[in-house]
């Protein structure tokens, strides 16, 4: 944000008797229907320094930031305080406003009488209006104390980074990247692609998955702009918004690409994704990516489109036999003794697109997974109808390999469920996608009968409707109720137990095939990225964006910003326009080329400081430090660019040497003095 | 008389986590009583122990601090820096005669609105469980 406020006591220094301007939101009825705003006005008068004060309707609508603006010239406010909503949503806007009016906008206090008073009170009318009267003192005590600050430029980095390479990592990359920005592409598995890269067909187009992720893959793999690194992960994080120091550990992958055979001086060498390695090894083990279904070597690729096409050695299972260096030849791809590498990055903003994995619905023991052999997830149907899956899309089910003749698809599971066990939130694209997997069992399947256990059928999106009715006029079978209780039979078939509550009363139906539309839930690794990153989380997990509705792809973290599922179950179409709009809002810091940090950063009063250094330690970030001053004593000097402004040395020094600009001792004990002592004239 | 009391009690709270909370409990209308006001400061690191002690030394019935959970702190570490210093106010309070329930650090996040409410209730019942302020009372007496 870039203020242009003028000093209040412009041509001299002389201290000015504080002249504070008071304005009263009414917020419609929000706050003004739960308490007495004309009380809070009248009383706001009676104190100490309040030269005017006014009540309004909206205070942040034109007329009411006009009446800052006029009120500033016409008074010659030295501060304002507007009573409203809370800081976090419009102090940037009343800041604004006061620097509009003339004043530098850092003498702008908020008083919180909305989301911390009338909605909080809205049957207490007596109370919640002492309460804001009081509020009002309180930041009036804060306002007669405030300076004129200057936010301080700092130049941004011209590259970007972005944690997790499915669909919305991968679109966010390419956007940045032809936007003219390098871009660092981290994904932990070998290869980029994703959730999405897993699924046969997508609703309610019926496109195949692969087919319109694959050649995206292919795109962001080789072009210039990208820098891509699987295998990967962050290991630390330093700095701020432009200027950004990130730790990757690349782990050992035992192969070498071409290019580094290249710098190893190895003509010719490199992987290129023959495969004579992999049909020499020895070791075979689950292909996890096939949820097991599937065997791989100990020497491997996931699937046939892996981007980048380099095969992984799995160092838990290879027993370095060599085979796979003697048939790698004179390629000499296959390094067995290879280490994890460390190395850091300077980027100027940060992406995080850490997607999901589906909640664990063995733990909602009554519908037998993992228990009965013939209950199987939504995930694993995917790869099972999936052409290039491990049954090549011949659906079977897995006790007999026998193709099923009627299947059962129970939605929420796992999904709106208050129990404890599962998850209170929609999971947002089960309904969806078990539409798509009722379509696919009658279309492949001859004869084959799909019943749909659901409690609602979200089918929200542009064309979902469409699809809903259509997948209904091919005869699927729509039941109504939760499934109570899954029972296995002698011949492996199922009994799912329900109750259909549009007929209001109990049904039991035998299928040869149980689907559980598993809720989802944010990766393992989302908290450990979140917490280096310093990313809030909301109740559920998911990573909390900056404002629900209007800044839905940024955090309360500058810089950092949000792309797909991470932040909140989405299907395919919204997790790749989120992509695109983190990739647009990450990339204007960049492209402005310098951002203004708050300038809420510590000072050292050297008059004050008698060089303890016990400061030092408590700053997280470095910012302090030990020097000789002129006098000749050695005094504490902060590196205001490092520093963050948290003030935790300011709240630790001794000798009270430590000034937090814009939350100094004095303002903070101004406020609370006006709450404890009063304040009126 | 004794109805009438109503505590009056300061809540120094971090911008990033208890305010947000504190707001989402604004926004979900989770109704609380309004004997709490609220000083913000953008860490709870923030805040120096004569803070509180001068919270007190105001008359204060009651004190909270909140910040983020433990690993959570928007600035890595500052919950930690404070939760120690908060101890050693409990320990001067005690030393002091003061009793020192009328003191209480919590953790809440930004999505906790629901636990804020929790806890204002919590904190404004303990205090007066307890009762007026001593120091409020000599304060009276002495025509400060």
């Amino acid at each position: 944000m870039v203020y242009s406020g003028k000093k209040a006591s412009e041509g001299g220094d002389a201290p000015v008797e504080p002249r504070i301007g008071v304005f009263i939101c009414h917020c419609g009825t929000n706050i003004a229907g739960s308490l007495d705003v004309v009380a809070v006005k009248e009383y706001a008068l009676t104190l100490p320094h309040v030269v005017v004060s006014e009540n309004y309707a909206y205070m942040c609508s034109t007329p009411g930031q006009n009446m800052i603006h006029d009120a500033i010239e016409k008074d010659h406010l030295t501060g304002v305080v507007v009573a409203a909503c809370t800081p976090r949503l419009h102090e940037p806007t009343f800041r604004t406003a006061t620097a509009n009016g003339g004043l530098n906008p850092f003498r702008f206090e908020m008083a919180n009488i909305r989301d911390q008073g009338s909605w909080v009170h809205m049957h207490d009318w007596d109370g919640g209006t002492e309460k804001a009267k009081d509020a009002v003192r309180i930041a009036v005590a804060k306002a007669t104390m405030l300076e004129d600050l200057y936010p301080m430029a700092v130049p941004v980095e011209h590259r970007a980074m972005v944690v997790g390479a499915g669909v919305a990592g991968i679109q966010t990359s390419m956007d940045l990247a032809k936007a003219g920005i390098e871009t660092y592409l981290i994904e932990k598995e070998p290869t980029i692609g994703g959730r999405m890269s897993q699924l046969d067909k997508t609703f309610p187009t019926l496109d195949c998955s692969q087919c319109i992720l694959s050649p995206k893959m292919a795109e962001a793999g080789r072009m210039p702009g990208i820098r891509l690194f699987t295998l990967a992960e962050v290991e630390s994080v330093e700095g701020y918004i432009g200027n950004f120091d990130v730790t990757i550990r690349r782990h050992a992958r035992g192969v070498l690409t071409p290019d580094e055979a290249a710098a190893k001086g190895i003509v010719g060498g490199g992987c290129t994704g023959c495969g004579d390695c992999s049909q020499v090894c020895p070791v075979v083990r689950p292909n996890t990516w096939e949820f097991g279904m599937a065997p791989r070597k100990a020497i491997y690729i996931q699937h046939a489109q892996v981007v980048p096409l380099i095969y992984t050695i799995d160092f838990d299972a290879c027993v370095k036999c060599g085979l796979c260096e003697t048939a790698c030849g004179t390629k000499k791809a296959i390094d067995l003794n290879m280490e994890d590498e460390l190395f850091t990055v300077k980027v100027g903003t940060v992406i995080l697109a850490t997607g999901y994995e589906t909640f664990p619905i063995e733990e909602k023991s009554e519908w037998g997974y993992k228990l009965y052999d013939n209950v199987i997830s939504s995930l694993e149907f995917e790869r099972l109808i999936c052409a290039s899956g491990p049954t090549i899309g011949h659906l079977v089910r897995p006790s007999d390999g026998e193709t099923p003749m009627s299947v059962g698809f129970v939605l929420c599971a796992g999904s709106r469920d208050n129990t404890g066990i599962g998850k209170p939130y929609c999971s947002r694209f089960c309904c969806m996608y078990s539409l798509k997997h009722a379509h696919q069992v009658i279309e492949k399947i001859p004869g084959c009968k799909a019943y749909l256990f659901y409690m609602d059928i979200r089918s929200f999106g542009k064309a979902y409707e469409e699809f809903y009715y259509r997948i209904q006029h091919e005869g699927a079978k729509f039941i109504r109720g939760r499934v109570a209780q899954i029972q296995e039979l002698p011949n492996k078939n199922l009994l799912v137990i329900a109750e259909d509550t549009l007929l209001g009363m109990p049904v039991e139906i035998e299928v040869d095939l149980v689907v559980l539309a598993a809720a989802v839930q944010p990766t393992a690794e989302t908290e450990v990225v979140r917490r280096l990153f310093g990313v809030s989380c909301s109740a559920d997990k998911w990573l909390l964006e900056a404002h629900p509705k209007l800044d839905p792809c940024g955090t309360t973290t500058a810089g950092v910003y949000l792309a797909g599922v991470c932040q909140g179950p989405k299907d395919i179409p919204d997790t790749v326009a989120q992509a695109e709009g983190a990739a647009s809002a990450a990339s204007i810091p960049i492209h402005s080329g310098q951002v203004e940090l708050e300038p809420y950063y510590a000072q050292c009063v050297e008059a004050l400081c008698a060089g303890c250094g016990m400061c030092v330690g408590q700053c997280p970030y470095s910012a302090l430090s030990m020097i000789v001053n002129d006098d000749g004593r050695t005094v504490m000097t902060v590196t205001a660019a490092k520093c963050k402004g948290c003030g935790t040395c300011g709240g630790f020094c001794p000798g009270g040497a430590i000034r937090m600009q814009h939350f100094t001792s004095p303002q903070i004990l101004a406020q609370i003095d006006a709450f404890f002592l009063g304040g009126e004239q | 008389m004794a109805d009438e009391w109503k505590p009056k009690i300061i809540g120094i709270i971090c911008n990033w986590c208890s305010y947000a909370g504190a707001d989402g409990a604004g926004s979900a209308r989770t109704q609380y009583p309004p004997d709490v006001r609220i000083v913000r400061v953008m860490c709870t690191g923030r805040i120096d122990t004569l803070f509180v002690l001068k919270a007190f030394a105001d008359g204060a019935d009651g004190v909270l601090v909140s910040g983020c959970h433990f690993g959570d702190c928007h600035y890595l570490a500052g919950n930690y820096k404070a939760a120690k210093r908060m101890f050693l106010v409990k320990s001067v309070m005690q030393n002091m005669g003061l009793e020192h329930r009328r003191f209480r650090m919590t953790f809440v996040s930004a999505s906790e609105g629901a636990k804020w409410a929790v806890v204002i209730n919590d904190v404004i019942n303990t205090v007066k469980e307890i009762g007026p302020s001593p120091i409020a009372a000599e304060r009276k007496r002495r025509g400060l």
